[in-house]
Parts: structure tokens; C-alpha cells; sequence
């Protein structure tokens, strides 16, 4: 007798595939859908969301779904290429904090409470500056401030395996400290990092957002979700509610989806909540 | 009771010190970085009028500045002034950025005020009750709430507020601090609450989301504690233990929390200002970032630095302060 009630893994490995689907369905969907959004076509200007036009047309006629389907590929690509660089500057200097002395400790500890110390958005706004905006300038951005969290999970977690017997005893056992890296400490640490990267997205893929709705490097030929919705604020006043209502949903949907796999993925790795 | 002020004595010492390094890093680091940014203060300076200046004009202007000189010798004057308390002047503004820095901040403090108490309280009680009841449907509903509130932006809710009660219901003003054509003096206090009350709603609407998890997972380490335990085994009802019992305790983190988010209030408060066009500091943090206002941005950055410092600083305090079990230690404040 088949059982309708999932157990926990089986639960959560269908959470995270339903996730993935939806990224792969943003994804295909801008790819062959995108480019019908920069068709202008001023017979069928201003639509509500109705049949056919899910989303309705912005003030040129624009398909607004086919919009929203490219704006948020290129927030989320720029997020998730700014968040994984952003995890391995973490995973380079928390390792290198745990295992390469003192002074190198001290330096790379200070170095995270100065990017820790100035608020993510002002940082956010003078690195794009420094870069001269684009959308290079925002991935440098998100990339460059938002390491030092996961750095400090990471010296912790690392530090810690340090001082467990087994690892104390494993150079007494004529192991060099390369194999113990290898063996002992990077089983430990790749979960950790894992579980960091994809938290990591949602924060990244926000902030990019937010950088680009503040008007931030994006030309409007990339038009990124939050530029899209920055347009979209010039016409508030003229009650075209659907153009904010509709891509913002989409971009919180994604959003969440991002969180939820990063929170399912801990679950899953994590041996105390595998099977509950 | 004398080496309790010798360590509080210590305790500033250690943190003036740590702000003054973290100042002086902070300042070369940014100044590092906008100085190699391809973008021209002056072109981003004069803007769209770029076709009708000559390059006779742009070279006053950048002698004006002192952008003829090289970047290291900008960099020592610069750091000189700032020493002694000197800014510089806004180049947008054509204002010492100080004055325009405190201007603007006031305008901003009222709002991240409200925003900050209100998400602070509101999340405090919703942590509470989803922390009491866990797993009903209440909980339920609240976790929901601040999962999905962490994982939306700022800017959008705002929009959407701006749209519901601005736009359709006319109940709020569409932008600004206070009515148009007033100064901000003349403003009354209402007319000021009035308008800022949607963008501090916003903020508030997405600050709840961490302090409420926050509260609710404390409130569980406390109901499954010895005492918490002791206190049922007595016949105290729930609520009883939460009020009686947990809140005390977990009061102290809650607090800490919201002053070491101020950071965060910071970023949310730029992006709401944005979106309401509210004049405070948030605002002026994009303009100068957009127009290349160099003074203006890096007093900008220098100074949410220390706004961070002070909220971390407060809450180190308080920790330290209040909490009894720290309190007696002397090992508490170093």
C-alpha cells in the first residue's frame, strides 16, 4: 500500500526539485520569451493583466510578463554569479584564518568587522561607484560586501573541528597537515559552505535589486528587475497598479524559493534533522 | 565598587580606540576605492549640460576641487581636514558636508525612530505569542509572515503601500517630508507624522521579520527550561510562564538585537526614502553616489559607519549593563 504521507527527506528533496523546476521555468521562459518584451506595440498600450497577457503591458505596450521573465534572469544571474564569489572570498579566508597562525587570524578577523562595520547598502552603493556601476560593477558590489558573515561561520566552524581529539591525534599518526585539510576538515566544512552559498542568494539577490531599483549601472537595455520596477514608479500616480504588483511578486517568489531550498538543503545535510 | 569604574573606564577606552582604527580603515578603503572609479567627477558633476562646458570651464572646476592634484596628495589633505573635523564641502549641495549630513539626518532620525520602535515592539509581541504557541495555528501564520517579509524587498513594499493609500485611497501624501511650499520649521508636528508615517511602516513591515524569529526561538529555549518547567509543574498556565517567567530573559537579547540591526534600519531606511521621496540621509546617500559628490559620499559612509559603531556599542552596553549574571563578573566588560 502506497503511503500518502512523505517522510521528511522525501519531503524536502521534492520541495527542492519543485524549486528548481521554477528556476529552470524563469530561466527557459526568458530565453524564449524574453525578447518579445522589448516589441513595442502602441495599439495595446496600458492593458490590465487579462487572457493572454498575464501580467498586462506597460505605457509602450510592452508585454509586462515577458518583461518580468528577463528582468528577474538577469537580477538572479547577477545575484547568484555575486553570491558565489562572495562564498568562496568566505571559504578562502575563513580557512586561511583557522589554519595559517596567529597574525593571519588577527588581520582577517579585523578585515571582517571593518566589512561588517559600514551598512550593507552604503557599502553597496560606494563599491558600484568605484567600479563605475554596470551590471559588473553590481556583482563587484554584492561580491565584495557581503563574505564577511559566512567568513566568521566558517573560521568558527573550522577552529572548532580543530580542537576535536580526533583531529589532534591524526599528526601524531605521522598525517601531514595537508592530508588532514583534505580528509578530516574539508568534509566538515564543504556542507557548511553549501548551506552558506544558498543562503547567501536570497541577501544578494535583494540587494542587486535594491542597487538597481536606487539606479545603480543598469543601462536600459539591461532592464533588471529592479529597474523595471523603478520605472514602474513613474506611473503609480496614473493607477497602473499591475506594473509594480505583478514583478515585484515574482521577484519575492523567487526570492523565497532560493530561502526555502537554502533552509530544506540545511535540513538535509544536517544529520540531527535528516530523517524526523 | 572602584574596580567596577576602572573597567567602565577601561571598557570606553578600548572602544574609542577600536573606533578610531576602524574610522581611519574605513576612510582609506573608501577613499582607495572612489578614487580609482572610472567615473569623472565632473562629468558627473555637470551631467546632461556636458556638451555646452569647455574644457577651460571642466579645468577650473577640477582645480577648484584639487582633482589636478594626485590621488595621494588629495588623500593626505583630505585625511588632514578630516582629523581635525572637517569634511570637506558637498559639491551638490555647495554646503559643508557636515551641516548637510545633520540636516538630513534629522529628517531621517524621526523616521528610523518610529520604524525602529514600532518594528521592535510589534516583533517582540508577535515572537512571544508564536514562541508560546508553537506549532499552532498562530505560529504558523506568524512564521509564515516573517519568512516571507526577510525574503521581500523594501522598495517594493513601499510601493505597494505608496500605491494603496497614497494613490487610490488618498489618505497619506505621495511624497516628501513635509507639505510643499513649508520649510521644515514651519511644519507642524502632524503634518510631519503624517508623512512619515507610510514610508516608517514600510521599514517597520520588513524590520519585524528577524526580531519576531528571533523572540520566538528564545522563547523556546525558556519554556524548555528547568524553571519554565518548574513553573508548569506548578500549574502555571502558558501565558503565565511567558509573562512571569520568559519575558525578562528574553527581553535582553531582543533589545541587544535591535540596536546591532541598525545597520540594516540604515540600508531599509535608504531605499524607503527613495521610494517616498523623503529628504533625510538616505536620499543624499544616493544622490551623491549617483552625482558623484565624493565629499558628500564619503562623509556619507564615514558617518553610517559610526552610526553602526553606536548601535553596536549600545548594545554591548546594555548587555553588559543589565544582565546580572554579566554584571557581577569582573571578566564582563574587556
Amino acid at each position: 500500500m502506497i503511503s500518502l504521507t512523505l517522510d521528511r527527506r522525501t519531503r524536502t528533496l521534492t520541495i527542492i526539485f519543485a524549486c528548481l523546476i521554477l528556476f529552470s521555468g524563469i530561466f527557459i521562459g526568458a530565453w524564449l520569451y524574453g525578447e518579445k518584451g522589448e516589441i513595442t506595440n502602441l495599439t495595446m498600450r496600458k492593458l490590465p493583466p487579462g487572457w493572454g497577457l498575464p501580467f498586462g503591458t506597460d505605457w509602450l505596450g510592452r508585454d509586462m510578463f515577458a518583461r518580468t521573465l528577463k528582468g528577474l534572469r538577469i537580477s538572479l544571474g547577477i545575484g547568484l554569479s555575486a553570491a558565489t564569489c562572495s562564498a568562496f572570498i568566505a571559504l578562502v579566508l575563513g580557512l586561511a584564518a583557522a589554519t595559517l597562525g596567529k597574525t593571519v587570524d588577527l588581520v582577517i578577523t579585523w578585515l571582517v568587522d571593518v566589512g561588517l562595520a559600514t551598512p550593507h547598502l552604503v557599502l553597496l552603493i560606494l563599491i558600484s561607484f568605484a567600479c563605475g556601476g554596470g551590471a559588473k560593477g553590481i556583482i563587484i558590489a554584492v561580491a565584495a560586501s557581503h563574505w564577511p558573515a559566512l567568513t566568521r561561520i566558517i573560521r568558527a566552524e573550522v577552529i572548532q573541528l580543530r580542537s576535536s581529539d580526533y583531529i589532534r591525534l591524526s599528526p601524531r599518526l605521522g598525517r601531514n597537515p595537508l592530508w588532514i585539510a583534505r580528509h578530516h576538515l574539508l568534509p566538515h566544512v564543504v556542507p557548511q559552505f553549501l548551506v552558506g552559498l544558498l543562503l547567501l542568494f536570497p541577501h544578494a539577490i535583494l540587494h542587486a535589486a535594491g542597487l538597481t531599483f536606487l539606479g545603480f549601472g543598469m543601462s536600459p537595455h539591461t532592464p533588471a528587475i529592479g529597474a523595471l520596477l523603478a520605472e514602474s514608479m513613474r506611473y503609480l500616480s496614473t493607477g497602473m497598479w499591475w506594473l509594480a504588483v505583478a514583478p515585484g511578486l515574482a521577484l519575492v517568489v523567487s526570492v523565497k524559493a532560493f530561502d526555502i531550498i537554502g533552509n530544506n538543503v540545511r535540513a538535509l545535510l544536517d544529520p540531527r534533522t535528516l530523517r524526523e | 565598587m572602584d574596580s567596577m569604574y576602572t573597567m567602565i573606564l577601561r571598557f570606553f577606552f578600548y572602544k574609542t580606540f577600536r573606533l578610531i582604527v576602524l574610522i581611519a580603515a574605513v576612510a582609506t578603503i573608501s577613499f582607495i576605492m572612489v578614487s580609482h572609479s572610472p567615473i569623472d567627477p565632473v562629468d558627473a558633476y555637470v551631467g546632461p549640460a556636458m556638451i555646452r562646458v569647455s574644457p577651460e570651464q571642466r579645468e577650473v572646476i577640477a582645480k577648484r576641487w584639487g582633482l589636478d592634484k594626485p590621488a595621494f596628495e588629495r588623500f593626505g589633505r583630505w585625511a588632514g581636514q578630516l582629523a581635525k573635523g572637517n569634511f570637506g564641502v558637498s559639491m551638490i549641495f555647495n554646503e559643508p558636508v557636515l551641516s548637510v549630513i545633520g540636516k538630513r539626518f534629522v529628517t531621517s532620525f524621526w523616521l528610523m525612530a518610529l520604524a525602529w520602535s514600532l518594528s521592535g515592539s510589534l516583533g517582540f509581541i508577535l515572537g512571544l505569542t508564536a514562541g508560546a504557541w508553537e506549532n499552532t495555528l498562530l505560529d504558523r501564520g506568524i512564521r509564515l509572515y516573517a519568512y516571507t517579509m526577510a525574503s521581500t524587498p523594501t522598495f517594493w513594499v513601499g510601493m505597494l503601500l505608496l500605491m494603496a493609500f497614497s494613490v487610490e485611497l488618498g489618505w497619506t501624501p505621495v511624497c516628501c517630508a513635509w507639505p510643499a511650499g513649508l520649510s521644515a520649521e514651519q511644519a507642524t508636528f502632524w503634518q510631519r507624522l503624517h508623512h512619515l508615517m507610510l514610508p516608517a511602516i514600510t521599514l517597520s513591515l520588513i524590520g519585524i521579520a528577524k526580531i519576531t524569529l528571533h523572540t520566538r526561538e528564545k522563547v523556546l529555549e525558556a519554556l524548555q527550561s528547568d524553571y519554565a518547567i518548574f513553573a508548569r509543574a506548578q500549574g502555571e498556565s502558558t501565558a503565565g510562564i511567558v509573562y512571569r517567567r520568559a519575558l525578562r530573559n528574553v527581553a535582553l537579547p531582543a533589545v541587544t538585537l535591535q540596536f546591532a540591526s541598525l545597520g540594516e534600519l540604515f540600508g531599509g531606511a535608504v531605499l524607503a526614502e527613495q521610494v517616498f521621496s523623503y529628504p533625510g540621509l538616505g536620499r543624499a546617500t544616493v544622490e551623491a553616489g549617483i552625482r558623484g559628490d565624493l565629499p558628500l559620499l564619503l562623509g556619507i559612509v564615514l558617518f553610517s559607519t559610526i552610526f553602526v559603531f553606536t548601535g553596536n556599542l549600545m548594545a554591548d552596553l546594555i548587555y553588559h549593563l543589565v544582565d546580572p549574571r554579566i554584571r557581577t563578573t569582573s571578566e564582563g566588560l574587556s
